[in-house]
């Protein structure tokens, strides 16, 4: 028996085809504009890629990823903010260096939880660490009092709901509705010229890879096994002598810090955060993209967020009323027709053709490796 | 205070153990202990609490009043993962295996390191530990089944499987409920040589009724009947029991 190695020779070639589509083929064949709206979709993957850790393989199915996502985001738009907030750029506000919505609602100093944002380095281990102690928090409260399936769904829903009601709420305090928005510059280098939209992308898109290794790291591990192991018969994993809370608190902790670090690109690259991408619909959202890609399938959560968004880009700029119909039918067709989504084609339709092409080109034994090594590899992961 | 205390000769000393389910006493203030290296079966008709007090020993179901000592640890204060930490292995009535993954898989999983979330992360699969899904899967007769998914083994197999998986734990104390139910003869037969090998150096506690088998394993047998102990002892003993020949043996 062969051991699962970290990387194997489908991983190998998943990976060079996602980087020659975004490091080579999107970048030179689309306009700035078009190059920083891929970015922007591609910040999703990063949620989609935790979302298949945690919900396809562990079973956890999270409708509140876009609370992940928006506290990396926020945490890295109240650093650029208070960096964009200088007494110079604020002075003709009455209390000039503070934020101006903090201004416009009569608040005169930074508040307390705002003050470790004046660090990029704080800012960074921020990103990571509130999120992942916050899904620590919730997955505590409710694996070990084993709580799942639905009504976990139903709670991350809540929470996802709260946040937004929050953040809408403490408008002196979170820019409320509006959101955090007039984002500048990072250490000085400004975000918004083209030459920097094209740094962010590629900066983007190496973390994406980093999250994409990590995810395969832990898919590989035993851990990845005892996820699907968990997904399965949760009970009997207890009697094989494992915490079955500890490992969800650990999936749903790292899918969270995944979201959070598309949160923080997402505020980078598009240049501002808002309660907007927080709520029930984004959260749902970022399910419908893991679905679409295919829930068991680590690549195919980044392409189902880019497809998906791009969907939804192209149909809502030639007729806005139709694209929510078009999501809704989306998802339904996942769910009925192919559950395994862009990755359960591609595996049961699309491998299977070019196993057939090579055969016909290296007829004899070849037959068996062909067909059946792919099959047999995905067969107990995917 | 002496209560609580046992002699240090039993591994598991079960004491006024009682569960009630909406106040129906499944378990009703049962006591009994198991030496080490003893073989133990408990017989009795349907709804007797056999398989409850398995459910109660692995922590699957909590007790209402009583205490399970095993190794001077109080098992009904324990979590069931803590439970098979400390040695004790249940092998439920149905064949419960992970059927998304390979045989290989799922003995390894049950192998005893990595058990924790980030020794789970760094578990490497060692030759050590091939070597040892390898022995195991060739007592279980699934050598040459290890590359494949669980869910396409037959029956018994996933029987065997289960029974393998336990034995990769290599508990102290083995709980087998009904092991070779629903097996075809040739089966049964298989099973109970693999079951005469694994149940050496260490305890063990079945529920069965094929009462050839029993005979053939047992020790000691108690004979449960509305959650209490009808009767205990020898086989010989049990058998000649007027009050078991009445609710159990005569039917």
């Amino acid at each position: 028996m062969e051991s699962p190695r970290f990387l194997s020779r489908t991983d190998l070639l998943g990976l060079a085809v996602l980087a020659l589509l975004l490091v080579v083929i999107l970048p030179l064949s689309l306009d700035v504009f078009r190059l920083n709206l891929v970015a922007k979709y591609l910040t999703y993957a990063f949620v989609a890629l935790g979302l298949v850790l945690c919900w396809g393989f562990g079973g956890i199915l999270s409708l509140g990823q876009g609370v992940f996502f928006g506290l990396g985001g926020y945490c890295m738009a109240m650093y650029l903010k208070l960096e964009a907030s200088s007494v110079e750029n604020t002075k003709i506000q009455s209390t000039p260096g503070i934020p101006d919505f903090m201004d416009w609602n009569q608040i005169t100093h930074i508040p307390w939880f705002w003050q470790p944002f004046h660090s990029l380095t704080l800012t960074v281990i921020a990103i990571l660490v509130v999120p992942a102690v916050f899904a620590f928090l919730i997955g505590a409260a409710m694996f070990k009092r084993r709580v799942g399936g639905v009504y976990f769904a139903i709670i991350t829903q809540a929470i996802a709901a709260i946040m937004t009601i929050l953040i809408i709420g403490q408008q002196g305090y979170t820019g409320g509705i509006n959101g955090i928005t007039d984002l500048r510059t990072l250490k000085g280098w400004d975000i918004r010229p083209d030459h920097a939209k094209v740094v962010l992308y590629f900066v983007e898109v190496a973390f994406l890879f980093g999250c994409i290794l990590l995810a395969l790291f832990v898919r590989h591990s035993k851990l990845g096994r005892i996820l699907v192991a968990m997904r399965e018969k949760e009970d009997r994993v207890r009697f094989s002598g494992y915490s079955v809370a500890n490992f969800k608190i650990f999936a749903f902790c790292l899918a969270a810090m995944f979201a959070a670090v598309g949160g923080a690109m997402f505020t980078l690259n598009v240049g501002f955060m808002s309660p907007s991408f927080v709520g029930i619909v984004p959260s749902i959202e970022m399910v419908i993209y893991t679905a679409v890609g295919g829930r068991l399938s680590i690549f195919g959560a980044v392409y189902g967020a880019l497809l998906v968004n791009f969907a939804k880009t192209s149909l809502s700029e030639s007729f806005p009323q139709l694209w929510l119909f078009g999501l809704g039918a989306l998802f339904i067709a996942v769910v009925l027709i192919f559950p395994n989504g862009l990755a359960g084609i591609w595996r049961d339709y699309v491998q299977p053709l070019f196993a057939k092409l090579l055969d016909r080109r290296k007829p004899g034994p070849g037959h068996n490796g062909g067909t059946l090594g792919p099959v047999a590899d995905g067969a107990p992961a995917e | 205070m002496l209560i609580g205390h046992q002699q240090p000769d039993f591994l598991l000393a079960v004491e006024g153990l009682t569960v009630s389910f909406d106040g129906f006493k499944a378990v009703n203030d049962l006591s009994f202990y198991v030496e080490e290296n003893e073989i133990r079966v408990i017989i009795g008709p349907n709804g007797a609490g056999k398989t409850t007090v398995l459910d109660l020993i692995c922590g699957k179901t909590k007790a209402t009043a009583g205490a399970i000592h095993f190794r001077g640890k109080d098992l009904t204060k324990m979590k069931e993962n803590q439970i098979v930490q400390a040695g004790v292995g249940r092998k439920f009535q149905t064949p419960s295996i992970y059927e998304d993954l390979t045989v290989f898989e799922n003995l390894e999983i049950s192998y005893p390191q990595g058990r924790s979330v980030f020794g789970a992360l760094s578990f490497q699969r060692t030759p050590a530990v091939r070597e040892r899904v390898e022995e195991v899967a060739e007592a279980i007769f699934l050598k040459d089944k290890l590359g494949m998914s669980a869910d396409l083994l037959s029956h018994g197999q996933k029987q065997w499987l289960e029974i393998g998986m336990l034995l990769i734990q290599d508990p102290d104390l083995l709980m087998l409920d009904e092991p070779v139910a629903g097996m075809s003869v040739s089966e049964r037969i298989k099973t109970a040589e693999l079951l005469h090998t694994i149940i050496k150096d260490r305890s063990v506690l079945v529920i069965e009724h094929d009462m050839k088998f029993v005979e053939d394993i047992a020790h000691k047998v108690t004979v449960l009947h509305q959650g209490q102990i009808l009767s205990e002892g020898t086989m010989e003993t049990v058998k000649n029991d007027p009050k078991v020949i009445e609710v159990y043996l005569g039917h």
